[in-house]
């Protein structure tokens, strides 16, 4: 296994891209990038990351990168392939795809590559909004957070839903490897893009990724907050390979999500009903997560922990 | 080699003898038995190519792009509402400069539904930067198959092209057709070598943001291909009949034009029938011939100005509508043709796929010719449509 000692720095995704101070996605990407290495060619669909990396003249990218649409990261992705296995070439295969363009519109795209099984890396930088288009909720968005479109208004304060359980998803499709990653936790991290570089089929890695103005937060604490989400529960650090779960990272003992959501602007408004809501539902997917019973100071209730079958519990929380 | 064989067989013949390296497919009426003819070649080991069963087309069009941007030759083909769903990729294709050749099997896009023929599917795509051919038979649906990768390939050109046929008249219609074998085609249409692709040994940036600043010498670029490729299709053509026997006359064909004095553009199969009718009509003395317009896009205007400046009047067929009025046939014609005196007639028929008979194409014959005398005639005339007197 690399270590950051030997970590590569070519500079492949550059210094002077226009990625805001502390963006989560620029600081994933580059150093998703010195793993991946130089064979590699990249797709970004309409996302930050075309904007901040490619804006011609400019361009941050040292390895090909490719970008038409939206929607298309899975199919763009497996032409590409297709293409550089007709040729005989040995090429990573990568996409850079936000949590707009995989919970939501590119879904239908991702599922295709992954039913398939294409020889490629597929990367989620999940930063819970559509935030290229100034911050609208997402499939991604956690409940209670406010958006352009989930605005704080005097009858409704924030998102409504919970956010949509992606891993499962890609997971169903019986690929080789899914992941979830963060920049908090540079080992982890790197362990994973290795282990999907070395990997054959449909690959999977799902980074968190903080946007410093779409959750209202301080640019320098980019990496603080992606530790206390997983601290708190909000993200878990975990992998399945071929069909195997493993957690890869265990916090010792549960925070509240409180010190999670009071590190970020967009939370700002909950009530203390709304917050317990969100605990509960971090609560269950801690249990569910790690099979045990969640720390009983923060979780009130104890939630069922066999499966994601709908309980009446469920009903409550997500409607009919 | 003669073989019986539907236009749809014809085109995957076609894309097999050049030798494609990546075909992104969905299935769609009538285009359907292209996609399965190409998986037969495939998987019985008579094609050597990346056959991409995809979830939409949508994604055959993004998945086109993207391998030929990592320099692949692709092939694919779509239908109706499959052309719809992808016309978002088809405008991110042609300023990419990427020469993806796609058959489309006209059919009609709904609603309300259908699956018979019509143009209205590939009209809706003639600003996308796509260059456009509509085929007469089968024959002709396999040579342009394999002119297109050429067309489409050529350093002054670097556009996707995209051969329509008329659905079922011609896709699920067994015709004889020549077969060229692999070797000649192989002569005629060498590997795709392009300049610059998605390559880790020479990394490139494809498709990156475009701020106005730059966009409009892009677009002029696109329109300069487009005009190169007026030269390419003239030149690939003739090179083609010499090599294969088979003349297509490039961006226009004619028929019995020569001293002719009333005349009807016709696209696609309506074009045999036409023949005929003109035969007829020569038989009883009348100066009648036809223009065959085979690319829609790039537009030979100037090849239709040359054409028309001894005739008296001039017949537009149009399968497809463009709701304020006339077909999008007749308003490109009424364009070139801006400052001629002499009567410009549309003339709908077979939309929807409704056949086109040999008694619709003597009225048109005769509303232009009468126009041609100087009688007040419509404009615009629906044959054939029920609540229409013609």
């Amino acid at each position: 296994m690399i270590t950051i000692k030997e970590l590569s720095d070519d500079n492949l995704f550059t210094a002077g891209h226009t990625a805001c101070p502390g963006c989560g996605v620029a600081m994933s990407i580059r150093n998703a990038i010195r793993v991946l290495g130089k064979d590699t060619a990249v797709y970004v669909p309409a996302s930050c990351a075309v904007v901040f990396g490619t804006t011609f003249p400019y361009g941050a990218w040292k390895v090909p990168f490719f970008h038409t649409a939206f929607e298309n990261t899975g199919a763009c992705l497996t032409g590409m392939q297709a293409a550089f296995e007709k040729k005989g070439k040995k090429v990573t295969v990568v996409g850079f795809a936000g949590d707009g363009g995989t919970y939501d519109i590119g879904l239908q795209s991702m599922s295709g590559a992954a039913e398939r099984n294409e020889d490629i890396i597929y990367i989620c930088l999940d930063n819970e909004a559509y935030m290229n288009t100034g911050i609208q909720r997402s499939g991604g968005t956690p409940f209670g957070a406010w958006t352009t479109t989930t605005p704080v208004g005097s009858n409704i304060q924030g998102n409504q839903r919970f956010k949509k359980n992606l891993g499962d998803i890609v997971v169903a499709h019986e690929i080789p490897y899914y992941a979830t990653l963060s920049i908090g936790h540079p080992l982890d991290f790197i362990r994973k893009v290795e282990k999907a570089k070395n990997m054959k089929g449909f690959r999977f890695l799902h980074m968190f990724t903080p946007c410093i103005p779409g959750w209202k937060m301080d640019p320098a604490k980019t990496v603080e907050v992606t530790k206390r989400a997983v601290e708190s529960g909000m993200w878990t650090l975990y992998e399945v390979e071929n069909g195997e779960k493993k957690v890869t990272y265990k916090p010792g003992k549960m925070k509240s999500v409180k010190d999670y959501l009071n590190m970020q602007g967009r939370f700002r408004h909950m009530s203390d009903e709304d917050i317990n809501k969100l605990q509960m539902w971090v609560c269950r997917k801690w249990n569910l997560h790690y099979h045990e019973k969640g720390a009983p100071d923060i979780c009130e209730v104890a939630p069922p922990v066999e499966h994601h079958a709908i309980t009446e519990e469920h009903r409550e929380m997500h409607g009919p | 080699m003669k073989k019986v064989i539907t236009g749809d067989h014809a085109v995957a013949i076609g894309a097999k003898l050049c030798r494609v390296d990546v075909v992104p497919a969905y299935p769609i009426t009538p285009q359907t038995l292209i996609i399965e003819h190409i998986a037969d070649f495939v998987n019985d080991g008579e094609l050597d190519t990346k056959f991409l069963t995809m979830e939409s087309e949508h994604s055959v069009m993004s998945a086109a792009a993207a391998a030929s941007a990592a320099g692949a030759r692709v092939f694919t083909a779509t239908s109706s509402q499959g052309l719809a769903f992808m016309h978002e990729m088809l405008y991110a294709t042609a300023p990419l400069r990427l020469p993806v050749v796609m058959a489309n099997a006209s059919r009609t896009l709904g609603g309300p539904p259908g699956i018979w023929c019509e143009y209205n599917d590939s009209m809706g795509a003639r600003d996308s930067g796509w260059l456009q051919l509509y085929v007469e038979d089968n024959q002709e649906a396999l040579d342009m198959i394999i002119q297109s990768f050429r067309i489409a390939e050529d350093k002054r050109v670097l556009l996707p092209v995209m051969p329509c046929l008329d659905g079922f008249v011609l896709t699920h219609t067994v015709e004889p057709v020549e077969i060229p074998t692999q070797e000649e085609v192989d002569s005629f249409l060498g590997p795709y070598e392009p300049d610059i692709i998605l390559d880790p040994a020479r990394p490139a940036m494809i498709g990156t943001f475009m701020p106005a600043e730059y966009i409009m010498e892009l677009r002029r670029q696109t329109v300069a291909a487009f005009d190169s490729a007026k030269d390419v299709i003239r030149e690939v053509n003739s090179e083609f009949s010499k090599k294969f026997g088979r003349d297509y006359g490039g961006l226009v064909d004619t028929y019995r034009m020569d001293d002719a004095k009333v005349a009807l553009i016709t696209m696609g199969t309506v074009t045999s029938t036409s023949r005929e009718v003109v035969d007829d009509l020569r038989q009883k003395g009348e100066k009648v011939g036809i223009i065959k317009l085979r690319f829609f896009r790039p537009f030979p205007s100037e090849d239709l100005r040359k054409l028309v400046s001894n005739l008296d009047a001039l017949g537009v067929f149009d399968r497809s509508i463009s709701y304020h009025g006339g077909g999008p046939v007749y308003n490109e014609v009424r364009s070139a043709l801006f400052g001629m005196k002499m009567p410009v007639i549309n003339h709908f028929a077979g939309l929807g796929g409704r056949d086109v008979t040999e008694d619709q194409i003597f009225k048109m014959f005769e509303l232009t010719s009468r126009a041609a005398k100087g009688e007040k005639v419509k404009e615009v005339n629906w044959h054939n449509t029920r609540g229409e007197t013609v």
